[in-house]
Formats: C-alpha cells, sequence, structure tokens
C-alpha cells in the first residue's frame, strides 16, 4: 500500500510533490488538543520529542557557549580573559577584587567551564537528543504503530530527564563541578565542588536513558504494523533498537557507579579512595565500561540518521541493508568489550592492555562496512544537493577523520604518545560533533517539515551548513597536529610555541557558533504563523512509512493501520539509476 | 499460561476483561509488551547489582582476611532467619499469581497481604540487625569505630584484621540498596493488592500481579546470592 500511495507521485523533482489532496486533511497533532496542559501531561509521543528537541537545544546553547568562554581564554598562552571576566562578575556581584586575586580562581574556573561544556554535553544534548527527539517522534511512525509501547512510561522519562537537568542547574549555581565529566576518583571525593548533586543529576538521567531504552526497545518488538517485517523496518529504527540495547545494558553500570561515587563521598567506604585502602583504577574500569558504550549510544543514532539521509536524497536503494543493519548490533556487542583503550596508562596489566588494543581495532571493521555501503549507495546515485544531503555528505568527510583517528588512539605503543593531548579532544569531537551533532541537524532539516509542517529558506540553510562545515573544521583540525606535537588537554596556561594553532581554533569556534545560531533563527523563523505555504506530506518522495502520512502527522499517526508489503528504500525511480551510463 | 480452561476455574470465580489502551490492537500485543518490559527492567536490576557484585569481589581479592575476619560479626541467624522469610514470601507471590489466574479473588488478596507481611518482617529484621551493629561502633566507611568494634570481635573471639570499614561499607551499601528494593517492593504489592480487591484480576487480566511477581523474585534472587557472599564467607 505504501508503494502504491508513492507511484500515484509526480515523477518529477521529488521536493516539488503536491500536498496529497485525496482526503481532506484532519488536524494535526499539534491542533487536535490546545493549552499547557497537552504539552506537560501528553502521551503522545510526537510532543514528547517536540519537547525534547527543545530542551536538548537549549542546553547545546548553554554548553556551546562556555566551550565559547574557554575557548577565548585559550587566545593568549597565559590567563588573561578569565581574570577579568572573574573580576568583572566580582565587581558586578558588589565584592570588588584585585586582578591577582582574580587571576588566582581562574584556573578553577577554566577547569569549571569545560566540565560544564562535557557533563552537559554528552548527559544533557548527545544522549538524549537523537532517541528522545527524532527516536520519538519517528519510531512509531516509521513502524506504522500509534504510539511507543509504554506512553506513560515516555511522559514520566521525559520529566525525569527534567529533573536531572534541574540537578545539573544546580550544580552550576552552587559553585559548578570541576572534575571533568568522568569523575575520576580520587579527585571527585576530595574536591570541594559540586561533586554530589552533579552525580545525582546523571545517576537521574541515566533512569530517564533506561527507560527510554525499554520504552523503544518493546516498542519495536511488539508495536509493528502487519507486513513490518524486521527486514522491512528503516535503518534509523535498526540503529535506535541498537542504541536501546546499549543502553539498557550499560547504563545501571553507571548507576551504581554513580551511587558508589556519592557513598564514597559521603561516607568514605574506601573501595575507590587509595588512602581508605581503596583502588582507583577500579572506578575507572567501572566508568568505562559504561562510559565506552555510552559513545555509542551517542553515535549509532547518528548512523541511523546518515543511512536516511543518503538513502533518500540520492534516490537509491540503500546499498548492504542488512550489512548496516545487523554491523548497528555488532558494534553494540563489541562495544561492551573495549573499555580498557581509555585506560592504557592508569596502571592496568600490559596484557590486558594489548587485548583491549585488539577488541577494539575490531569496532573498525563493522563501522566500516557502514561507511563504505553509504558511499556505495552514492554511486550512480541521482543525488540532491539539498541541506539534508550536505549534511550527509559531511557527515561522511568529518565522521571518516573520526573515526581514523580513533584507530591511532586505539594503537597501544601510539595512544602512549597521544594519551590526554588535544589529539584526543580532536578525534572525540569528530566522532561526536562531526558524527552525531552533524547527523541530527541534518536529520533535523530532514524530518522539520514532517515535524512541523513548515519548510525553512533553503538558501538560509545552505550558508548555515557552508559555516558549521568551515568553522567545525577550522576548529578541530588542527588540533589533531597541536596535540600529536604534544599539547596536553585541559590546561588553562600553556606554552607560547602553540599560540598561532590555539587562535586558529578560537576563530573556528568562533564562525561554528555563529553558523549554529544562524541555523536556529532561520529554522525558528520558518515557524511563523505568516510562513503558510504548504509542505507535501512527502516532500522529498521517501518510501518509508513516516512519509505516507499527513504533515505535521494527525494525532493518531495513521487515519488505518498501515500494510506493509515492501522495504523501506524502494523508490520508484530506482530501477532506472542504474543505466545512466548505458551500464 | 492464557489456556485457563473452564473447568480449572471454581465456582463464584471471576473473570474481569483485560482494559485495553488506544494504541494496541490486541490484548495479546498488550499483555506481551507489558511482561517484555517488565524483563527487561529486570535484566536492569541484576546488571545494577553485578556491578556492586564486582566492587565485592574485587575487594575480597584485595584484602581476603580482611573480609573473612569481618564477616564474623554479621548474624548469621538473622541472615538465615530473613532467607527463608524472603523464600516464603516467593512461594506466597507466586500463589497468589496462581489465584489471579484461577479467578479466586479472595486468594489473590490473601496470598499478596501474606507477601507484605513477609516483606515488613523481613525489614524488621534487618532494622534489629543495623541497629545491633551501629549499637557496637560497627558504621560504614570513615564512621566505623575502630575501637568499639574491635572490642565487640574480641568479646566474641574473634580478631578483626585489616581494614573492616571497606567490608561493613559494601555490606551497608548492598543491603540498603536490597532493602530499597523490598520497600518498592512493599509499595508496588499494595498497589496490585488495592486493584485486586476491587476484583480487577482474573483468568483474562492479570499481567499486573504477575510483573509485580516477578520483581518480587528478582528481589529475592538478590538476597539469595547476598546472603553467602556477605554472611556465610569460607
Ligand atoms: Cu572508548
Amino acid at each position: 500500500m505504501a508503494n502504491d500511495k508513492e507511484k500515484s507521485k509526480s515523477e518529477g523533482e521529488p521536493t516539488e510533490s503536491k500536498v496529497d489532496t485525496s482526503r481532506p486533511r484532519e488536524p494535526s497533532f499539534y491542533e487536535a488538543q490546545k493549552g499547557w496542559k497537552s504539552w506537560a501531561f501528553t502521551l503522545d509521543h510526537k510532543r514528547l520529542g517536540v519537547m525534547y528537541l527543545l530542551s536538548t537545544m537549549i542546553f547545546f546553547f548553554i554548553a556551546g557557549m562556555s566551550a565559547i568562554l574557554f575557548r577565548t581564554e585559550l587566545l593568549t598562552p597565559q590567563g588573561d580573559f578569565l581574570p577579568w571576566l572573574n573580576q568583572q562578575l566580582a565587581g558586578m556581584m558588589g565584592q570588588p577584587i584585585s586582578i591577582e586575586e582574580a587571576a588566582a580562581q581562574s584556573g578553577t574556573t577554566y577547569n569549571k567551564l569545560f566540565t560544564v561544556h562535557g557533563a552537559v554535553m554528552v548527559f544533557l544534548v548527545i544522549i538524549p537528543s537523537v532517541p528522545g527527539a527524532l527516536g520519538n517522534f519517528l519510531l512509531p511512525l516509521m513502524l506504522g504503530a500509534k504510539d511507543v509501547a509504554f506512553p506513560r512510561l515516555n511522559l514520566a522519562s521525559f520529566w525525569i530527564y527534567s529533573l536531572g537537568a534541574i540537578f545539573f542547574l544546580y550544580t552550576l549555581f552552587m559553585g559548578g563541578l570541576d572534575t571533568g565529566w568522568t569523575f575520576y576518583t580520587p579527585y571527585s571525593t576530595n574536591t570541594g565542588t559540586a561533586v554530589i548533586s552533579a552525580t545525582a543529576g546523571a545517576f537521574i538521567l541515566g533512569f530517564s536513558s533506561i527507560l527510554t531504552g525499554i520504552n523503544f526497545m518493546v516498542t519495536i518488538h511488539k508495536m509493528r504494523a502487519p507486513g513490518m517485517t524486521w527486514y522491512r523496518m528503516p535503518l534509523f529504527v535498526w540503529a535506535i533498537y541498537a542504541t536501546a540495547v546499549i543502553q539498557v545494558l550499560a547504563t545501571p553500570v553507571l548507576a551504581i557507579t554513580l551511587l558508589l561515587l556519592m557513598v564514597e563521598r559521603t561516607l568514605g567506604i574506601g573501595i575507590f579512595d587509595p588512602a581508605m585502602g581503596g583502588d582507583p583504577v577500579l572506578f575507572q574500569h567501572f566508568f568505562w565500561f559504561y562510559s565506552h558504550p555510552a559513545v555509542y549510544i551517542m553515535i549509532l543514532p547518528g548512523f541511523g540518521i546518515e543511512s536516511e539521509l543518503i538513502a533518500v536524497h540520492s534516490r537509491k536503494h540503500i546499498f548492504g541493508y542488512k550489512a548496516i543493519a545487523l554491523s548497528s548490533v555488532a558494534i553494540a556487542i563489541i562495544s561492551f568489550v573495549v573499555w580498557g583503550h581509555h585506560m592504557f596508562v592508569s596502571g592496568q596489566s600490559e596484557l590486558a592492555g594489548i587485548v583491549f588494543s585488539f577488541l577494539t581495532f575490531a569496532v573498525a571493521v563493522p563501522t566500516a562496512i557502514k561507511v563504505f555501503s553509504w558511499v556505495a549507495t552514492l554511486y550512480k546515485g541521482s543525488i540532491a544537493f539539498n541541506t539534508p544531503m550536505l549534511y550527509g555528505l559531511m557527515f561522511l568527510f568529518t565522521f571518516t577523520i573520526g573515526g581514523l583517528t580513533g584507530v591511532f588512539l586505539g594503537t597501544l605503543s601510539v595512544d602512549v604518545h597521544l594519551h590526554d593531548t588535544y589529539f584526543v579532544v580532536a578525534h572525540f569531537h569528530y566522532v561526536m560533533m562531526g558524527g552525531t551533532i552533524i547527523a541530527f541537524i541534518g536529520g533535523i532539516h530532514h524530518w522539520w517539515p514532517k515535524m512541523f509542517g513548515k519548510m525553512y529558506h533553503e538558501g538560509s540553510a545552505k550558508i548555515g551548513a557552508l559555516l558549521v562545515f568551515v568553522g567545525f573544521n577550522t576548529t578541530f583540525f588542527n588540533q589533531f597536529v597541536m596535540g600529536g606535537q604534544g599539547m596536553p588537554r585541559r590546561y588553562y596556561t600553556y606554552v607560547p610555541q602553540f599560540q598561532e594553532q590555539h587562535v586558529l581554533s578560537t576563530i573556528g569556534a568562533y564562525i561554528l557558533a555563529v553558523g549554529l545560531l544562524w541555523t536556529a533563527t532561520y529554522l525558528l523563523y520558518s515557524l511563523r504563523k505568516s510562513n503558510d505555504a504548504p509542505v507535501a506530506d512527502n516532500p522529498w518522495g521517501g518510501a518509508s512509512l513516516e512519509w505516507q502520512t499527513q504533515s505535521p502527522p494527525i494525532e493518531h499517526n495513521f487515519h488505518d493501520t498501515p500494510r506493509v508489503t515492501t522495504g523501506p528504500y524502494n523508490f520508484p525511480q530506482i530501477d532506472r539509476t542504474g543505466e545512466v551510463d548505458g551500464h | 499460561m492464557s489456556s485457563h480452561d473452564a473447568k480449572a476455574m471454581r465456582p463464584g470465580a471471576i473473570d474481569p476483561p483485560m482494559p485495553l489502551a488506544h494504541h494496541f490492537d490486541t490484548p495479546g500485543q498488550q499483555a506481551g509488551s507489558a511482561k517484555f518490559g517488565m524483563w527487561v527492567f529486570l535484566a536492569t536490576e541484576i546488571l545494577m547489582f553485578s556491578g556492586l557484585f564486582l566492587a565485592y569481589f574485587v575487594v575480597r581479592m584485595l584484602y581476603p582476611e580482611m573480609v573473612l575476619s569481618s564477616h564474623e560479626l554479621l548474624d548469621k541467624t538473622m541472615g538465615g532467619v530473613n532467607t527463608v522469610v524472603l523464600l516464603t514470601s516467593s512461594f506466597t507471590m507466586a500463589m497468589a499469581v496462581r489465584a489471579a489466574q484461577l479467578g479466586d479473588q479472595k486468594g489473590v488478596v490473601r496470598n499478596i497481604i501474606l507477601t507484605i507481611l513477609f516483606a515488613f518482617v523481613f525489614m524488621g529484621v534487618k532494622y534489629v540487625e543495623y541497629t545491633g551493629k551501629f549499637a557496637h561502633g560497627i558504621f560504614p566507611g570513615k564512621y566505623f569505630d575502630y575501637v568499639a568494634a574491635g572490642e565487640y570481635a574480641r568479646e566474641h573471639g574473634h580478631v578483626l584484621a585489616g581494614k573492616p570499614h571497606i567490608f561493613f561499607g559494601l555490606y551497608f551499601v548492598m543491603t540498603g540498596l536490597h532493602g530499597v528494593h523490598v520497600l518498592a517492593g512493599i509499595g508496588v504489592l499494595t498497589w496490585v493488592l488495592l486493584r485486586a480487591r476491587k476484583g480487577e484480576f482474573g483468568p483474562r487480566y492479570y499481567a499486573p500481579v504477575e510483573n509485580v511477581g516477578l520483581y518480587w523474585h528478582i528481589v529475592d534472587l538478590v538476597w539469595i546470592f547476598l546472603f553467602p557472599l556477605l554472611y556465610l564467607v569460607r
């Protein structure tokens, strides 16, 4: 049935396909109910998706601004900007201090800023972003279901997320946290900053993550429409499934780790603190047993978006559907046995280091399968260079750099040199920002007309994409070089030799910030009332189920439960693309 | 489990229908989702406790004599009594599920009340144990009173070796977290009890009783591991 509807669409440029007029339009889920209660107590996965989108974007802004502050400080080798800022702030609070006093506090201020940036980005932005916003909105639509399996739990999950966020904000206002997002002991058990409220916040956010994971797993197992077999699911759903499995299996270990850390700090039971007879390396094992899989919680949904962007906007059946689907699962499984690669210089045994190094290389195999499949999908596709596709291509470029530099870090001997340098910072940002966030922004553009029934200005979006691409690479590419030359990460001051590279990074960060703010602006501007140009239900000619319903969807998603007879990438045009050059 | 033939139902048995939420197509889909979700949730519980068990084994590996000497201060009798109490409560819980499947409303209510009572007995024994420990300076971590605890050990013919504050730190965290789960169990059991009294459960709809039962069995299972690891060290 999905296919019939698709065939009735005009054959021309897919972006020009007409609004479906075969059926009178019904009120969208926005119009079906009104008032703040219809949001605060909603059981509708689509509204929850929109709420997650808004909250993660607010925290993305906070985390980004703290990065801008510490990048500004790094313009010069010695401390200038933060002492000045601290002095101004103290003056505004009516307790003026000398510049020397301000300078004395500023190292800690720097530590707090990068901790806010890291902890907020990881726990409040990247982990909940794609599953919370796009996953919630799209999963039931893509499966042909009316909602997720447990709508009430879904609402609870959002409010638990908000509670965790409040703990984080409280931490910020109570003087911040200076441990880095990794909370390493024994520093975290001894520092004077607000470790308890921050770990409590992360603990609560973990609950939200687990509940979302359970909900999505059950939804995918039990809520698929008739005919929606496992191998007819969009690859985004496969990615969300693999993510949910990791969320469910890894997050409980984070929960117990944070609980033990809180107990260690309050009661001093002495299992992590060497002064009490504990083992700080044990904390690192605990922490990375969660946090390595957590980087796949963060990147796998990005892979899912990438598959959709590449296939839909090159009008070609995805290459290696099963390979991409199952490699997500393979990554999920392997992710649990590689955590020791974060601890090559922690004093763990050499044998463990060798084994972890080898297993880490194994992750490269399923990841490469994905990258090659995406590239093969592009081959002889009819590629539309619209904004979602630009982000799709950007992802291929930046993520590949991020992935390959991960191999450097996974190599035991090389890591001893690169450990704790800017090389690690650059690698992590190439996979998290250049991977997940780029894919997320691409996904937002791809599904924006579906989510809001409005279209953004394509020209503005292309300018935004260019600014993001240039800004991102200017910021981080030379950090690989800096790291290789020995610039350690997390340092407030540095030797003058690195100044030019730091200035370049900071300029890149400014460009990136402008690009992101620009993007937020034209997206929000597209929502204005006067932008009433009708948006097609299926503006890109996608073949998965979310495109077969109204934009924005009706409250119960579909008029009748869809019956699925074909795969999600069987675009009607694909049969001819292979013959372009007479092949 | 769905083949409860009518002849198994006693006269007077009730059989209320399953309330179907709007987003499900069939009762089977709804019941299956609830059960699958519960199993996944229980997996997360086991993983969380397994982190504690791992910490325990690391401490035991680092300080074997300390763990051996410290555990002598735990009361094996009370631990044993609590094990029997929890095992019995698991049995009454299973009987409650069985009664719900048979439409025996009185049986459901009676067995859930018994289960809750056993849960309270367990917590009572725990309370006596904890206060007894506190009275002899046995607190977790840095509050551990080496003088008082050492004297208490000598009175009972033992010598405390090494750093017992770590053992008791873990003891309180592990049994404490388990206790929190027992308290949560009392909460959800009460919720199911109130619904059972309204006659909401029968052969066609007993998923809440069954799921709370599954949770309760896991709480029991965790204790089955905690008891020998903490009380019966060799
Ligand atoms: Cu890792």
